[in-house]
């Protein structure tokens, strides 16, 4: 059934600590699409990652992985057909760079292809070569950030050589980077997509998305309040009442979207 | 100075020089059980006890280190290495270098379920057929061990760290309650179970025979094989419990893995040899020092670490003032106590205590 070709929340209703914060949500990614879901503080976005990941059951609805359900599925069966990428990942031991990312390779014991090579791939996808044999607890948060997507890549590498590796799920993997390793991480994030998988990305920033997502996902208060492409989601009046802000959005002559504050100058001027 | 340049933040030994640490720590623990053979009250030549293990020594110095000291050091190696496995897989799961299973009070547990059966065993021992009445007191043990094990781990909710402060408190309220179960146990004991009980409350591998010390050897290999198929968990588990599932792991399986290992370790050296404290701390963290942190490596010389410890505080304790000796978990603590103080102090220093 290739309809059945996705990852997939339909009508999903979630509680967390008894409070409802997910209430019939339907989103889908398809493999080679990139997702990008955005929404204010609060509006569950990592909720519903959480859910599609298998961490979490929904209350009723259904998250599915091409057609099966998630929570049906063990450990290592999803393992070999998602990577996920926490928000703020960690590490208590003091392994190298290398043993960590190994961690990702080994999630799919039945790959046929060598771990170290998965391990060097990653490592160079996401510009972290030279620190194979740093301490991975010692880190920058911004070099902390890399070395664990490195370690996802892997995982999705590894599943994709076993006939899995199909979805990506990443809980705002740019946070806490600077701006050029926020491009890094997504042109990662995009050639992942553009390799064949489903990407689903939790994005507070909406330039990222336009640049980046086939698709937007915009979530407020655990629904969905719009889906479908960049420029149609990601319009002035939407994200202003969204975001309960004024919110401007420009076309630059690139085609590019801008997207940002609609701020009147509060700085007293220099004169 | 770079972060490049800092020795302490490249890679940790690489396989093949893993291989021949772990080849290092086994001939230093075999040269230290040759050592627990030959040294005592009665000084033995190497060549002396080569010729009693063959069965062609002299009829005293055969009984002297088939009789009294082989199984004292068998009893040595395999307490040493299972509270130090438990100790590693403890402080795996739980993701904080400090647990210890005397501090947070697994031992506690399996010696609540020793004493029970020394003090309350003459009710029901006569009805238990006599193959069975040696494996009585350490699957009593066993059983506190595994009760300790379970709640602690019950603390390590999905995704967190259980913290220091969290983990000594739990510790202080396990020891505390299964403190109050002892006492209860000494306060109905009679005259020659109160004695039986204080030498073994202090913990002490003086009491070895050959059919004990093969029992809790039994028990702690059996601990060790299933916890060093754990390695690759232990790992994942430094990830936190999501991240761990995210790769791959059946979390919850693992833990209940691991807890049965741990207390089974524990349980079977605590029965014979009493509680004795901090080798699960020390020897793991020496591991951690010589090898580096991956399980795979870091299991299998903890193991060895912690048997060369307590065969070598064995021989401290019974060089030290002899025909005397002091219990072995006096003197394990002695070293022990101030080493975890350090650890903890140095912890608070960096903040991530």
């Amino acid at each position: 059934m290739p309809e059945a070709q996705k990852l997939e929340a339909r009508r999903l209703h979630l509680r967390r600590a008894g409070r409802p914060v997910l209430c019939g949500v339907d989103v889908a990614v398809a493999p080679g699409r990139l997702l990008a879901v955005c929404g204010p503080n609060g509006a569950g976005k990592s909720s519903l990652l959480a859910a599609l990941a298998g961490d979490l059951r929904p209350e009723t609805g259904a998250a599915l992985i091409d057609g099966a359900p998630v929570a049906a599925l063990g450990a290592r069966a999803l393992a070999r057909l998602r990577a996920v990428l926490e928000q703020a990942p960690g590490l208590s031991a003091a392994f190298t760079v290398e043993t960590l990312v190994r961690l990702g390779a080994d999630a799919v014991p039945e790959s046929p292809v060598e771990p170290a090579r998965l391990v060097a791939e990653a490592l160079d996808a996401v510009g972290m070569s030279a620190f194979a044999a740093r301490r991975a607890d010692r880190l920058s948060g911004g070099e902390r950030a890399r070395a664990h997507l490195a370690r996802v890549l892997a995982q999705l590498r590894a599943g994709e050589a076993a006939g899995g590796g199909r979805y990506l799920l990443l809980d705002e993997p740019t946070a806490s980077l600077d701006l050029a390793h926020q491009v890094t991480v997504m042109r990662a994030a995009r050639s992942a997509a553009d390799g064949g998988a489903g990407v689903l990305c939790v994005l507070h920033d909406l330039n990222l998305a336009a640049a980046f997502a086939d698709d937007v996902a915009l979530l407020d208060e655990g629904r969905v309040v719009a889906a479908g492409a960049p420029e149609q989601v990601l319009t002035a009046p939407a994200l202003t009442a969204l975001y309960r802000a004024p919110i401007a959005v420009e076309r630059h002559p690139g085609g590019a979207l801008r997207i940002a504050p609609d701020l009147a100058p509060r700085r007293r001027s220099a004169a | 100075m770079t972060a490049a340049a800092d020795p302490s933040t490249l890679a940790h030994a690489a396989p093949n020089r893993g291989a021949g640490l772990l080849g290092l720590l086994g001939l230093s623990v075999a040269l230290l059980a040759v050592a627990g053979l030959a040294l005592g009250p009665v000084t033995l030549s190497p060549a002396a006890v080569l010729a009693a293990l063959a069965g062609q020594g002299e009829p005293m110095a055969e009984a002297i280190v088939l009789h009294i000291r082989a199984p004292r050091v068998l009893l040595g190696l395999g307490v040493g290495a299972g509270l130090a496995l438990a100790g590693m897989a403890l402080q795996g799961v739980l993701r904080n270098p400090l647990a210890d299973p005397g501090l947070i009070g697994v031992s506690a547990g399996a010696a609540l379920g020793a004493v029970g059966v020394i003090v309350l065993g003459g009710w029901f021992m006569g009805g238990v057929p006599a193959p069975l009445r040696p494996w009585i007191m350490p699957a009593a043990a066993f059983g506190g061990a595994s009760l300790v094990t379970a709640f602690v781990f019950g603390l390590a909710r999905r995704g967190g760290a259980v913290s220091v402060p969290t983990l000594i408190l739990a510790g202080v309220a396990v020891n505390a309650i299964a403190g109050a179960g002892v006492g209860a146990m000494i306060y109905v004991s009679d005259d020659q179970q109160l004695r039986d009980l204080t030498f073994w409350s202090m913990g002490s591998l003086g009491a070895a025979a050959w059919a004990p010390a093969t029992l809790a050897a039994v028990c702690i290999a059996a601990a060790g094989v299933g916890l060093a198929r754990m390695a690759r968990a232990l790992d994942l588990f430094q990830l936190g419990e999501r991240a761990a599932f995210h790769a791959g792991l059946d979390v919850e399986r693992a833990k209940r893995r691991v807890a049965l290992g741990a207390a089974l370790a524990v349980g079977a050296g605590t029965a014979v040899a009493g509680p004795i404290g901090f080798v699960g701390l020390v020897a793991p963290h020496l591991a951690r020092l010589v090898v580096g942190p991956a399980h795979r490596l870091a299991l299998p010389a903890a193991a060895l670490l912690g048997a060369g410890l307590l065969l070598a505080a064995d021989l401290g304790v019974r060089l030290a003032v002899p025909p005397a000796e002091p219990p072995i978990g006096l003197a394990t603590s002695l070293i022990g106590g101030p080493f975890f103080l350090w650890l903890l102090l140095a912890r608070m220093e960096r903040g991530d205590a």
